[in-house]
């Protein structure tokens, strides 16, 4: 896939705050790219770089292989969608969606048809005369949206777009923006603390943390491999320990030994292992790895979720299946479902260099 | 219509503030000397000197407001753009003006206006011909942008700064130059605080007699001018109050066309 937007070697600091050092970026033509992690770790940073209502400090931004970075905003074939959606308070719905059109100075009667499209597209039609303020959080995002496609742009930027919105809309505009980019056939990159939009939309998810990168793959690659305790811990519940790799395909967690698939970590080194709720295995005593007592239960909707004390040590368990608080048990884990992390030795190795 | 208690000052305030001396110039203004009823010193503002003087005073006042307006709005958003420490101090600077007398402020430009005065001195050191500007309509405008132009930044930059940066952010996104971002954008959204900039500086530009005397020389009359001399010198109170009450009549019109654009009310915060 052809590379559309390149950040390389971006360095920036607001005063003294250093928000991201030698950050390295590629995204590619029509790939959805989401920028995830907690707040102040530099994601909106970089999506205003991109947008160019930042300049970077050190580095160039790249679009279609031309060097962007002293461009202003008006200039970039690049639409954003804000956070509070910063729709023009003095414009009807139609005014602020042609707002753009306008000044490309397109023909009325094109301007008239784009409008009712994108309006369309975004299931607001006959929105047309009604006035910003008559209208609700998720009508307003929508508005935005539709301000933002309808100058097709080569990428559409989005800053935590429904942040805002309570869950069931914020579920249901995450369905709408995935066939909103099937249909239009443009690249996405989508900024969010929120992993589980991160996981249900991307092609490409970039987890980052004070100003690196913690890891770029797809949404399946960053559930399931975790490369650093960072990412683990960020993605999804995860049980995180100290461990220690005796030999290749063995690892100790506690005192107790547990097969796994991880090689090349060498001999008796300390690693950082993850293992998912919901793949611990609970049976009856001795039938497991190790024997434990169930000190938690709560049920949260589908399944139930435990705490489980085995050695001294709490696993935390999701099951469909209700273990009382005090049942003996057992626990085991299959050998693929237990990742083995590298220990990060020093802040820049928390920031693991990897090539897209 | 809750804690009426709490309202009494308010009221007494307002009776003895507003009410009845405005009742008085009522009275005033609709009697002769005798005491009886009559509409002569309202119809006087149709006589050839005093309906000069209206003119002459809303021309300045139209004048000097849209002078205040032409310099209130670069300034207005060259504030609201300043760096945040920056902001505080250009906005103090600003004001600093206003705390000292408003007289004394007059008074000096008097003083560095005249024949002899500063500028004309600095300007024959330098070659120059010397200004003539003292007691001309051109020295009064001069004076009241100068009183009022602070009364025309401050509303306008109160409504500019209501404005949310990611407003303007988006504007330039779907491509907007400066200007555009600033016609299409800015503009319309200070429209309220320009609107009731507008009142804050026309209505005491429209009713002032001592910019007038003091940069005009008494020469030049402005329909402020005549109701004092009415008051004062001739002591004929009803015409000085039939002429404020048409006056009045004047500023409740402008207010209420200009009410229509302020519909937030940023007149309230100065």
């Amino acid at each position: 896939m052809a590379s559309l937007i390149e950040l390389k070697g971006i360095h920036k600091a607001f005063g003294d705050t250093v928000v991201l050092d030698d950050f390295d970026l590629t995204v590619a033509q029509n790939e959805f790219v989401t920028l995830l992690g907690p707040s102040g770790c530099g994601k909106t940073t970089t999506l205003r770089i991109v947008g160019g209502f930042e300049k970077p400090d050190e580095g160039r931004v790249y679009f279609e292989g031309q060097d962007i970075t002293d461009v202003p905003p008006n200039k970039r074939h690049i639409n954003t969608v804000f956070q509070k959606y910063a729709l023009f308070p003095h414009m009807n719905v139609e005014q602020n969606i042609a707002f753009g059109l306008k000044i490309s100075g397109k023909t009325d009667q094109y301007i008239r048809d784009k409008v009712k499209y994108a309006l369309k597209l975004v299931n607001l039609d006959g929105f047309e005369q009604r006035r910003i303020e008559s209208l609700s959080g998720g009508q307003q995002q929508r508005i935005a949206m539709a301000r933002a496609i309808v100058n097709e742009p080569k990428a559409l930027l989005l800053d935590e777009p429904l942040g805002a919105l309570d869950l069931k809309l914020r579920q249901d505009m995450q369905y709408e923006l995935i066939r909103l980019k099937n249909e239009l056939g443009i690249t996405f990159l989508y900024v969010t603390h929120d992993q589980e939009e991160a996981l249900t939309m991307s092609d490409k998810v970039v987890v980052m943390n004070g100003g690196y990168i913690q890891q770029i793959g797809t949404p399946e690659e960053i559930y399931n491999e975790p490369q650093n305790a960072f990412v683990a811990d960020f993605i999804g519940d995860s049980n995180i320990f100290d461990a220690v790799m005796l030999e290749d395909r063995l690892v100790k967690i506690g005192n107790t030994v547990f097969d796994c698939v991880d090689e090349g970590f060498g001999r008796n080194k300390p690693v950082d292992v993850m293992i998912r709720p919901e793949d611990i295995l609970i049976g009856k005593p001795g039938q497991g790895r190790v024997d434990a007592v169930v000190t938690h239960n709560i049920f949260i909707g589908v399944y139930y979720e435990m705490e489980i004390e085995a050695d001294g040590i709490t696993w935390l368990a999701q099951n469909t299946t209700s273990y009382p608080v005090g049942t003996h048990v057992s626990i085991g884990v299959d050998p693929f479902n237990i990742q083995i992390m590298h220990k990060p030795k020093t802040r820049e190795e928390e920031a693991i260099e990897i090539d897209v | 219509m809750y804690k009426k208690p709490l309202a009494v000052p308010f009221i007494v305030w307002i009776i003895a503030g507003t009410l009845i001396p405005l009742a008085v110039i009522a009275y005033y203004g609709l009697t002769d000397r005798s005491g009886a009823f009559t509409l002569a010193n309202i119809t006087a503002i149709m006589g050839a000197e005093h309906a000069k003087a209206l003119w002459l005073a809303l021309l300045l006042a139209l004048v000097s407001t849209l002078i205040c307006l032409i310099l209130a709005l670069p300034l207005a958003l060259i504030l609201k753009n300043s760096s945040f420490g920056k902001k505080g101090f250009m906005v103090f600077i600003f004001v600093l003006p206003m705390w000292m007398n408003f007289l004394l402020r007059t008074m000096a430009w008097q003083v560095l206006l005249e024949r002899g005065g500063l500028i004309n001195k600095a300007f024959t050191f330098i070659g120059l011909p010397n200004l003539q500007i003292i007691n001309t309509p051109a020295a009064i405008i001069l004076g009241m942008v100068y009183d009022f132009l602070p009364f025309m930044v401050l509303p306008i930059y109160n409504a500019m700064l209501k404005i949310g940066d990611d407003v303007v952010e988006a504007a330039y996104d779907l491509g907007a130059g400066k200007a555009k971002v600033f016609t299409s954008v800015i503009l319309p959204l200070s429209v309220p605080g320009i609107a009731s900039g507008i009142t804050m500086v026309f209505v005491p530009a429209l009713t002032t007699f001592v910019i007038s005397n003091m940069l005009g020389g008494g020469k030049i009359n402005l329909i402020g001018n005549i109701i004092e001399q009415e008051f004062t010198t001739t002591s004929n109170w009803n015409l000085g109050s039939g002429l404020s009450l048409v006056m009045m009549i004047f500023i409740v019109i402008s207010m209420a066309l200009l009410g229509k654009l302020d519909k937030n009310g940023e007149g309230t915060l100065i």
